[in-house]
């Protein structure tokens, strides 16, 4: 990795950008390309080469790295230390880098039991549609001084601002992990289970069902892993970890396919939505993919019948990938020009919704 | 310039006369929060007991261009809710109900004047309850609660408000109704969400929201490690974490905290330790059992003298009663205190609160420490008499100079009471000119006449050149006879 601090050169892009009104495609590691709607910028802003940490000192849990540092190299710095991003962000890519994973925002099959990526955010630095450099959040654990804007840009896309910096809380990893499985055939009743299991104080740190098998993984101290199998009885899964890998990566035997991949987001314990397909539940059911050739519109409207949002993740069609409430988009175009006024920022994305 | 009795007749027609306050005796109730040396005398205080006067009540001040100054149950500590000249306050009181609990996906629907602690006691019978837990749960309501991005003693674990709030029903100052979040754990879009919790009051006021409830945890166990001196205790804290525990609480208390609790609630705490720190450890019996092990060996190595351990509820509650009863202790020890709230990286403990007790020293006051360690947020209390004086001018000054401290450090001037009245010459500190427009544009994207909570969370630009450009190495205030608003 040839670390590097572009600060400057990106933001004379981004002047220049501006100055010539030239719209920017803002890449990474270029690992999440299949994912949002169709950029129509055709410069592209190469971020990959803005890489580096800033500080680490693993008793603060605190790291702070340039946005196009890779993923993979955070995570081999972390687990030398005995810690771990917490919500288990996927990569989707070996090149995946730190400032597209926060754009897009993305967490694992861990996120319900230690929280997504915005909840690990803790401040970052952004050149806006100005050309400004900005600096929002910190690198402490409580901070409340000004509008939370570093949370704001974890799923924005870039539409926002350019994301240059970020410090993330870490976690100490789980001294031990288990994985146990539970064979049923009825999603209903895989559904009553996870929330059942989700009620209670067990030490769960991921809970999917796939269709055949209930997954769940437990964290924590030997011993209290030990006595919460031996309380929830099932089979131990010695695979475990290859499976919550592949769910998180997306190489499950599931996710091959042609049809179009919908995300689902809604209670844990409502029933599907009605659409023809097959589905695949994480996140305690609080998440649900659906893989199916039905129409946005059949999806989305059933979605929302169940009380959940759909967003077409992989293929699909673009100009109606995910729906939001008038007022809502209304917002969100006001939120954009007040950051980037001349519409830089991957244009395309986060618009006209 | 008073508000035309036109206006106030018709907010008693859209609300009923009752729930409008006009009298200025009874107006006197809303002049503060519980920063109560910053006053003003509201106007009118509105108390609306449904979502659509919240709404037509918005559309109305708008028409007339009147700000609004949202409020909860008034214990903020940072003069977040303090009336502003010519505008009203807005109470959501009225609206407090608990409208739904769900056991099954672990989440309660409630209205924002439901008590933060009435929650957790509705979710008890169902094994669950709601994490935040700030020191005035007892009194305070969600929706301040959401304003403020409220943390408390266990969110070191448990997370603040944005982690455990999954949606919010929001109206805008034009009177829009916005559902931000949903009922999983994210929405498409933008996260709004995560944007609205901890804006004070300055994008929208909450008139609903669902939380997230948690599995109580089966066993709970406290350990109190006492110090020879607060160095030790505040590296103590750093290598707790740094071992890679994670404790519910981990709460610091120095000697002049302990003798002033003990002197109150007997909590049976040792008077002569320079320090003691608190340190919950929760989950399943067996997950308690060697987090406790680890954490004993952690302290012993960093110096702790004597170590107490309480498992059974009552012994708990001793243990947790002196620090819960930390501020009404310091209350009778001094006539007035001044809280601060910065945060600092958790390495700078023992540097920082030394550097305090010497400040304190040279503006000859005493300051008291007792905090949330575990993640770094300081709550010096500094005493002084309102009484004398001068005397608040001068806690002022110190509270100041703290703030600009944890600034220096690497951290923040507020972790969790929010900036309100009180901390805007200190964001002018913190943030750059280019930062602040920044929050003022995104404050006009939702509010662009600019009539919610005005003047609050982000100076203008205007303000801060006003107060001087106050760099974290210059001395004194400038213009200190300004008022701070």
């Amino acid at each position: 990795m040839n670390d590097g601090d572009l600060t400057a050169d990106i933001q004379g892009r981004i002047q220049q950008a501006a100055a010539s009104a030239t719209p920017l495609r803002i890449v990474g590691g270029n690992s999440k390309a299949f994912y949002g709607e169709d950029c129509s910028a055709t410069a592209v802003l190469d971020m990959a080469g803005h890489s580096g940490f800033i500080d680490y000192e693993p008793s603060e849990l605190v790291i702070t790295a340039r946005a196009g540092t890779r993923l993979r190299d955070i995570e081999t710095l972390l687990d030398s230390h005995g810690q771990m991003l917490a919500f288990e962000p996927p990569y989707f890519g070996e090149q995946a880098t730190l400032g597209g994973t926060m754009a897009c925002g993305f967490s694992g099959p861990r996120r319900p039991f230690a929280g997504a990526g915005r909840d690990f955010m803790l401040g970052c630095k952004i050149v806006n549609g100005y050309g400004e450099v900005l600096s929002f959040g910190g690198q402490v654990m409580k901070n409340v001084a000004g509008f939370d804007v570093s949370r704001l840009m974890i799923g924005a896309l870039g539409t926002l601002g350019v994301l240059l910096e970020i410090s993330l809380r870490v976690l100490p990893k789980p001294e031990s992990e288990a994985t146990l499985i539970y064979a049923m055939a009825d999603e209903q009743q895989a559904i009553k289970r996870m929330n059942r299991f989700s009620g209670q104080p067990w030490p769960l740190s991921a809970l999917a069902y796939d269709g055949q098998l209930l997954s769940l993984r437990l964290s924590g101290a030997e011993s209290a892993v030990q006595a919460a199998a031996r309380q929830l009885g099932g089979d131990f899964d010695e695979l475990g970890e290859d499976f919550w890998l592949a769910l998180r990566e997306q190489n499950l035997a599931f996710f091959e396919d042609d049809d179009t991949l919908w995300r689902i987001s809604m209670a844990p314990s409502a029933a599907s939505p009605a659409v023809f397909g097959t589905r695949l539940l994480d996140w305690g059911g609080a998440l649900r993919w659906l893989k199916t050739d039905q129409p946005a519109k059949v999806v989305h409207e059933a979605c929302e019948a169940v009380g959940g949002y759909a967003e077409a993740f992989r293929g699909g069609e673009k100009h109606d990938r995910i729906r939001l409430k008038p007022e809502i988009a209304a917002l969100q175009s006001r939120i954009r020009a007040a950051f980037d006024p001349h519409g830089l920022f991957n244009p395309g994305f986060c618009r006209d919704r | 310039m008073p508000l035309p009795i036109p206006f106030i007749q018709q907010c008693q027609n859209l609300l009923g006369a009752d729930n409008v306050i006009a009298e200025s005796e009874c107006l006197r109730v809303y002049e503060c929060d519980a920063l109560s040396a910053y006053r003003t005398l509201p106007e009118l205080v509105v108390l609306p007991e449904t979502v659509e006067q919240v709404r037509a009540l918005m559309r109305f001040c708008r028409d007339h261009s009147v700000p609004v100054v949202p409020r909860g149950a008034g214990t903020g500590l940072a003069g977040g809710a303090m009336p502003v000249a010519g505008g009203i306050v807005l109470g959501l009181s009225k609206m407090n109900r608990i409208l739904s609990l769900d056991p099954v996906n672990r989440t309660a629907r409630v209205q924002p004047g439901a008590r933060n602690l009435a929650i957790s006691e509705a979710a008890k019978s169902h094994g669950l309850f709601y994490a935040p837990d700030p020191s005035s749960q007892v009194a305070c309501s969600i929706g301040g609660n959401i304003a403020e991005n409220a943390g408390g003693v266990h969110c070191l674990k448990y997370g603040l408000t944005v982690h455990n709030v999954l949606q919010v029903q929001l109206v805008t100052s034009d009177g829009e109704l916005l559902t931000l979040g949903g009922n999983g754990l994210d929405a498409p879009g933008y996260d709004l969400l995560a944007l609205a919790i901890g804006s004070e009051g300055l994008l929208g006021i909450v008139v609903e929201a669902t939380v997230r409830l948690l599995p109580l945890p089966p066993s709970t166990r406290v350990l109190l490690a006492a110090f020879a001196s607060v160095e030790e205790a505040a590296a103590a804290v750093a290598a707790i974490i740094s071992d890679g525990l994670l404790p519910a609480g981990l709460e610091l208390m120095d000697n002049a905290a302990i003798r002033a609790t003990e002197a109150f609630v007997h909590a049976g705490y040792p008077v002569d330790a320079a320090a003691i720190l608190l340190c919950e450890l929760d989950g399943l019996a067996e997950q308690v059992e060697a987090d406790s092990l680890r954490a004993e060996a952690v302290l012993k190595a960093h110096g702790a003298i004597e170590i107490r351990i309480a498992d059974d509820e009552s012994q708990r509650r001793r243990f947790w009663a002196g620090r819960k009863a930390a501020f009404p202790a310091v209350g009778r020890i001094a006539s007035d205190y001044y809280c601060m709230d910065g945060t600092i990286p958790r390495k700078h403990l023992a540097a920082v609160l030394k550097r305090i007790s010497e400040m304190g020293g040279e503006h000859g006051l005493v300051v008291v420490n007792v905090f949330h360690a575990g993640d770094g947020n300081l709550h010096p209390l500094i005493l002084y008499d309102g009484n004398r004086p001068g005397d608040f001018e001068k806690a002022e000054a110190l509270g100041g100079k703290i703030l600009e401290l944890c600034v220096a450090v690497g951290g923040t001037i507020t972790g969790e009471h929010g900036v309100g009245s009180e901390k805007i010459p200190y964001m002018c500190v913190q943030f750059q000119a280019a930062e602040l427009e920044q929050f003022h544009r995104l404050k006009r994207a939702f509010d662009p006449d600019g009539l919610l909570n005005p003047g609050k969370a982000v100076p203008t630009l205007h303000r801060c050149a006003e107060l001087g450009r106050m760099h974290v190495h210059h001395g004194e205030l400038p213009h200190p006879q300004l008022e701070r608003f």
